[in-house]
């Protein structure tokens, strides 16, 4: 039973080896079977795994593979554990990654570099699997690294076009700043408690810091610099739009309902030193806030399908820091798996309305596509729906547990709450915008386009509208990870409250239906007024941080490497290097090849050394 | 027997030796180049010898011995030399075979 711990990612990563050692050469039925049948065979042991801890939350299985580095004191072995919070992680990362590796074998059916997408796509699965079992945080670095590097190279797929390797070193610069953070993080946390075992660490936490105590902030700030970086979280959110650059279900998979989560996944994790640092998790839940505000502002002014899709889950992810901010660990790790659910299944709706449009990414060259993209259409309802939070629908049941516990949360508990119902109004708006932009009224352009789907394409797509639809009565066996501290107990709201949380999505719905669905205000109308179109530009531009980075850290950069194009201090030791060449270049002069040039120079030595000597004997 | 004065056998191998320089240094054809070492190689022994008679030592003959021996091996290797150089580029001329230069 223990020995299947290591089967996880070794079987991902073996469908790795597989294809990139192949080089390109195999058949693509050969490709599909291994890059999706790893996934696949992984989360039948996945499943394995996690039924006895789903029957018992308490039981934790433990395997240590092998001693992965030893110096002086420091142990790190190749350890890896699985609980209760583990093991919704895995079971979202191979069940939904299993769905979208199904899919993209249609989605990618014509791309020259198959095998290639597949290769990497598999690496991430193991380095992410790595990321979520790993008993230390060293080896959870290792995971944590390991997808942002497959997170570049997938957004930079198409690497013929510049653009798109320019999206992919933002994303990993942008998120490089952050894991720089995590890392001194970790340097901190041992120097400190001499561990990094992360059961060892959580012990050792609780018995030497006090709460509130400056290590413990300062630990936790670090930690969350490396969350909010993978995260893509206010104020290190800017990479994420733009990593839209890649394949479909790569925005599907890594940007929506794995990688990012990351972050998420890596505070709960450590829930007990942020439990240290109250002040810290105050900050976490105010750049959820921030970041779950701002992003669904931005959400609402976007044209491209897939960039509406990345700024909500920005917003979807924010809530999760929210709900990790007030201490509902459990609450938000149950967003992060209804989130995993639906917006995979929005991502994937979306690629087959981009592939069937023929790469079209503009909502408002769309329109009345209902009827002829009749699957994405039900896929784009159902999790809309659930993205917006429709009662009984699992987005809705996650979304009101998070914010049930802000509103029950002592500091700035109404607050919090507040801003969350405000972003619940405007998740209704923008997903039902798109919904109705896309779906209704008439066609804007490609007329005769016809839905592509098959059995690979359609078939996650059911299954995941089955998940965003039922997946809020999905019980998590997170109980005894969080304690009873962070366990969703009985809330005592009143019933008012309740119905302006219930109220606030459909308010937004409605308020979409009478913009974009029938046309009461045009938005044309709005925008006349100088106020509102200013406010547009603004949120369209993303709150204007890429302009701002721009020109406080990229352009000073660039004039940087510019001044120094020539490496002024090399010019120390290329003198150096000059001077020798010089003195080479005049003594290889003298060697003429001429034997008789060679016999006078010996001569004359000769008759000098002579010469200086008898002079010397007369002097 | 008159002895022959040292100075006059020290002169002669001087101008030998002068002799021998010149021609290494203003020939070019590398046989005449090796003559005209064999020439330097005599001068000194010659030099020897004539030191060993003022000095009534028999080891200035001894050198010349050895400078003889010394001379033989070099003419052997230094004549397979130029019959391979010859063989390879044809040619006699030094300032030809100039290939080794920097």
């Amino acid at each position: 039973m223990s020995e299947s711990l290591g089967l996880l990612p070794a079987l991902p990563l073996l469908g790795f080896l597989i294809l990139a050692l192949s080089g390109g050469k195999l058949p693509k039925t050969v490709v599909a079977l291994v890059g999706a049948g790893s996934i696949g065979l992984a989360f039948l042991v996945a499943l394995n795994l996690a039924l006895p801890i789903i029957a018992d939350d308490s039981l934790i299985v433990r395997e240590t593979l092998y001693t992965w580095m030893a110096v002086g004191s420091f142990e790190a072995q190749f350890g890896l554990t699985l609980d209760g919070l583990s093991t919704v992680m895995i079971l979202v990362i191979t069940g939904v990654g299993f769905l979208i590796h199904l899919y993209s074998t249609g989605f990618m059916a014509d791309d020259p570099s198959y095998s290639r997408f597949f290769a990497i796509m598999n690496l991430f699965v193991a380095s992410m699997l790595i990321l979520v079992l790993a008993d230390n945080l060293l080896l959870l670095y290792l995971g944590w690294e390991g997808v942002g590097l497959c997170s570049y190279l997938l957004i930079g797929f198409w690497y013929v076009d510049p653009k798109n390797g320019y999206a992919a070193r933002k994303a990993f610069v942008t998120t490089r700043v952050g894991d720089t953070s995590m890392a001194l993080g970790l340097l901190l946390l041992f120097t400190q408690l001499g561990s990094l075992d992360i059961q060892e660490l959580m012990q050792a936490a609780v018995a030497n810091w006090s709460v509130g105590s400056g290590l413990a902030i300062a630990a936790t700030l670090l930690l969350l610099g490396g969350a909010v970086g993978k995260s893509a979280q206010l104020p290190l959110q800017t990479w994420l739009p733009d990593a839209m650059a890649g394949p479909t279900p790569i925005s599907a998979l890594i940007h929506a309902a794995t990688m990012v989560t990351a972050g998420v996944y890596l505070v709960a994790r450590t829930h007990v030193l942020f439990e240290l640092a109250p002040s810290v998790q105050l900050l976490v839940a105010c750049i959820g806030l921030a970041t779950l505000l701002l992003a669904g502002f931005t959400a609402m002014t976007q044209h491209d399908i897939k960039r509406i899709l990345a700024y909500s889950t920005i917003s979807q992810i924010g809530y999760m820091f929210l709900g990790l901010g007030v201490g509902a660990w459990s609450a938000s790790v149950f967003h992060l798996m209804t989130h995993a659910f639906f917006k995979a299944l929005l991502f994937l709706a979306a690629g087959t309305v981009i592939l069937s449009l023929h790469h079209e990414h503009d909502i408002f060259k769309m329109g009345g596509k209902r009827r002829q993209l009749p699957i994405a259409f039900a896929s784009f309802l159902i999790g809309s729906l659930a993205l917006a939070a429709f009662p009984f629908t699992s987005g809705y049941f996650s979304k009101d547990e998070i914010l049930l516990a802000a509103l029950e949360f002592e500091t700035y508990g109404t607050w919090l709450w507040l801003g969350g119902v405000i972003g619940a109004v405007l998740t209704g708006f923008y997903s039902f915008r798109l919904v109705f932009v896309v779906f209704f009224g008439g066609s804007n352009g490609h007329h005769d386009a016809r839905e592509v789907t098959g059995f690979s394409m359609a078939a996650p797509l059911f299954v995941l509208m089955l998940l965003a639809l039922v997946g809020g009565f999905l019980t998590q066996p997170t109980a005894a990870v969080f304690g009873a501290h962070g366990q969703a107990g009985e809330h005592t709201v009143s019933a008012a409250l309740h119905a302006v949380m219930i109220a606030a999505p459909l308010l937004g719905m409605l308020a979409s239906y009478l913009v974009y669905g029938i046309g009461l205000i045009a938005p044309d109308t709005i925008l006349r007024s100088g106020v509102a179109r200013g406010l547009h530009t603004f949120w369209f531009s993303g709150w204007g941080f890429d302009w701002v980075y721009q020109r406080v850290f990229v352009a000073p950069f660039l004039w940087l490497a510019r001044l120094n194009k020539h490496d002024i201090f090399d010019s120390v030791v290329s003198l150096l290097v000059r001077l020798t060449e010089t003195a080479n270049e005049l003594l290889a002069r003298s060697q003429t090849g001429s034997l008789r040039w060679y016999v006078l120079s010996v001569v004359g030595g000769m008759v000098v050394v002579l010469l200086a000597t008898d002079l010397g004997g007369l002097l | 027997m008159s002895l022959i004065p040292l100075e006059h056998g020290i002169a002669l191998a001087g101008l030998l030796f002068a002799i021998g320089l010149v021609g290494v240094m203003t020939r070019r054809n590398i046989v005449f180049v090796l003559m005209s070492l064999e020439i330097m190689l005599n001068s000194a022994g010659l030099a020897f010898v004539v030191a060993g008679a003022h000095h009534a030592s028999a080891e200035g003959q001894v050198m010349f011995l050895m400078i003889l021996t010394l001379a033989a091996a070099e003419v052997a290797v230094g004549l397979g030399l130029i019959i391979q150089l010859y063989r390879r580029f044809k040619t006699t001329d030094i300032e030809v075979l100039s290939a080794l230069k920097g």
